[in-house]
């Protein structure tokens, strides 16, 4: 890659005034270190994915609103992250973790259990067992 | 309080903090240095090992690693301690600023407030340098930004006990001792040895034939899991290779700019060849990445698609088998 031939596109990075460091030959073949505000190829790539998020996220979404599983469902999707992540931060066993995900037992929840949740997902208690109240929004 | 610390911005945040690091004790080692006696070129493929919701694909080697290598092969000590509570971990961080140490920490990416929300996921193995604190926010070189940048002590504590895979356990380290001169030619030779073994193993996860197995791999997912994780596996292969931290074409150009610099201290016009050898892959690992994302932007995935990315792909790995037969010789 010559040191005119990295990519300028915008993206995620040129939006916060960022830049990432490319290698990249000079005209005598000498390997310089230029700035690169983004690359059109990877932030499609990374679009996909966070499109695939998304789509996970407005599928836990419904769930919950239909009664199917806890808003906890909802918020590890949210906060891009799976049942062992979660798991792992809340300091519970997988298990104990999935069990919170039926509504009827997630109801049941101690407020110090609740508050571990929160703690770990940034939000408020309230927040976390009404997650699609307008207050909250 | 503040270490004059210099921060400059680098590809790689592993190479960066290293490269920093030594700096900051008057030792000039680049980042494609660090990178190449380090052998940080690499690349693994796990099909068994799912990430966000894709195969594992890394074009570098197991976090720490870089490191460890490069410290072993040079002399120089490196101290590393892991905590199992933050207040400990602060502690020690605290006490290291004070005696006027930048301490390097292994942290996760995704609390980092300073990154933008779609760089942000669970991943574990960033590094970053603290080099001061001042009124309760630690002063950070993350090699990967333009700027340096701060963080209060619960920002910092929330990175440094990062939970998921590789979980950093609050890991710091810092640079002990230096030996009075270094060897190098040996450590430049060394780190390419072990690169040219590494991507020649005769192992199929690791290397050239991991390449030729995803390759293999393109051709069966679009009729065994559909077009839709077809693409999206193939997207994970495009963000590991041109992720921050890569210096584009998943590292290949990093390791082109390591080869001139051996070339000029080894004496050996012939890696002047092998890098440029090594740009010319790297540029065509780009368009491999530029093809994957035309299937995104034409909506376009016929199974030729996919046949084409297979064969270009496996090109790559035998052009790569070729490169690394002549690197090892010319040595």
């Amino acid at each position: 890659m010559n040191r005119n031939e990295v990519p300028q596109d915008e993206g995620s990075l040129s939006r916060k005034n960022m830049h990432e460091l490319c290698y990249a030959v000079d005209d005598q073949g000498r390997y310089t270190t230029v700035q690169s505000s983004g690359w059109e190829a990877k932030t499609l790539a990374l679009n996909e994915s966070l499109e695939l998020i998304e789509e996970r996220v407005a599928a836990a979404a419904q769930a919950v609103r239909d009664g199917r599983v806890s808003p906890i469902a909802y918020y590890m999707e949210l906060n891009r992250m799976d049942v062992s992540l979660l798991a792992g931060y809340v300091g519970m066993h997988r298990w104990l973790v999935k069990r919170h995900f039926d509504p009827k037992r997630f109801r049941k929840l101690k407020d110090s259990v609740l508050q571990k949740y929160a703690e770990v997902f940034d939000i408020s208690v309230n927040q976390l067992t009404d997650p699609f109240s307008p207050t909250d929004a | 309080m503040t270490i004059a610390f210099e921060h400059r911005q680098s590809a790689h945040c592993e190479n960066g903090v290293i490269s920093n690091l030594l700096n900051h004790h008057g030792v000039r080692i680049s980042e494609p240095m660090a990178f190449g006696i380090g052998s940080g070129l690499f690349f693994v493929y796990l099909p068994f090992l799912k990430i966000n919701f894709a195969p594992g694909f890394s074009y570098r080697p197991m976090p720490g690693r870089i490191l460890r290598r490069l410290g072993k092969r040079l002399g120089i000590r490196v101290r590393h301690q892991r905590f199992s509570s933050p207040q400990k971990a602060q502690a020690v961080l605290d006490e290291k600023l004070r005696q006027g140490i930048p301490v390097g920490l292994q942290v996760g990416v995704y609390h980092l407030t300073y990154f933008p929300d779609e760089y942000r996921f669970h991943f574990n193995a960033h590094n970053l340098v603290v080099y001061g604190k001042e009124s309760g926010e630690y002063l950070i070189s993350d090699p990967v930004m333009d700027r340096t940048t701060r963080l209060t002590e619960r920002e910092l504590d929330r990175v440094r006990f990062a939970k998921g895979a590789l979980p950093p356990k609050g890991h710091l380290y810092y640079l002990e001792r230096l030996p009075d001169r270094f060897d190098l030619e040996r450590a430049i030779r060394e780190g390419i040895h072990q690169t040219c073994r590494d991507m020649l193993a005769p192992v199929p996860i690791v290397g050239v034939r991991a390449m030729k197995w995803v390759a293999r791999d393109i051709r069966r997912w679009p009729r065994r899991l559909g077009a839709k994780t077809a693409n999206h596996y193939l997207g994970q292969l495009v963000r590991m290779q041109e992720e921050i931290g890569t210096g584009g074409g998943g590292f290949r150009f990093i390791y082109a700019a390591f080869l001139q610099e051996a070339a000029a201290i080894l004496k050996r016009p012939a890696l002047m060849e092998r890098s440029r050898e090594m740009t010319a892959i790297g540029d065509a690992w780009r368009e491999f990445a530029l093809d994957i994302s035309r299937i995104y932007k034409n909506r376009k995935s016929g199974p030729d698609v996919y046949e084409g990315l297979s064969d270009r792909l496996l090109d790559l790995a035998e052009r790569e088998r070729r490169f690394f037969l002549r690197l090892k010789k010319d040595l």
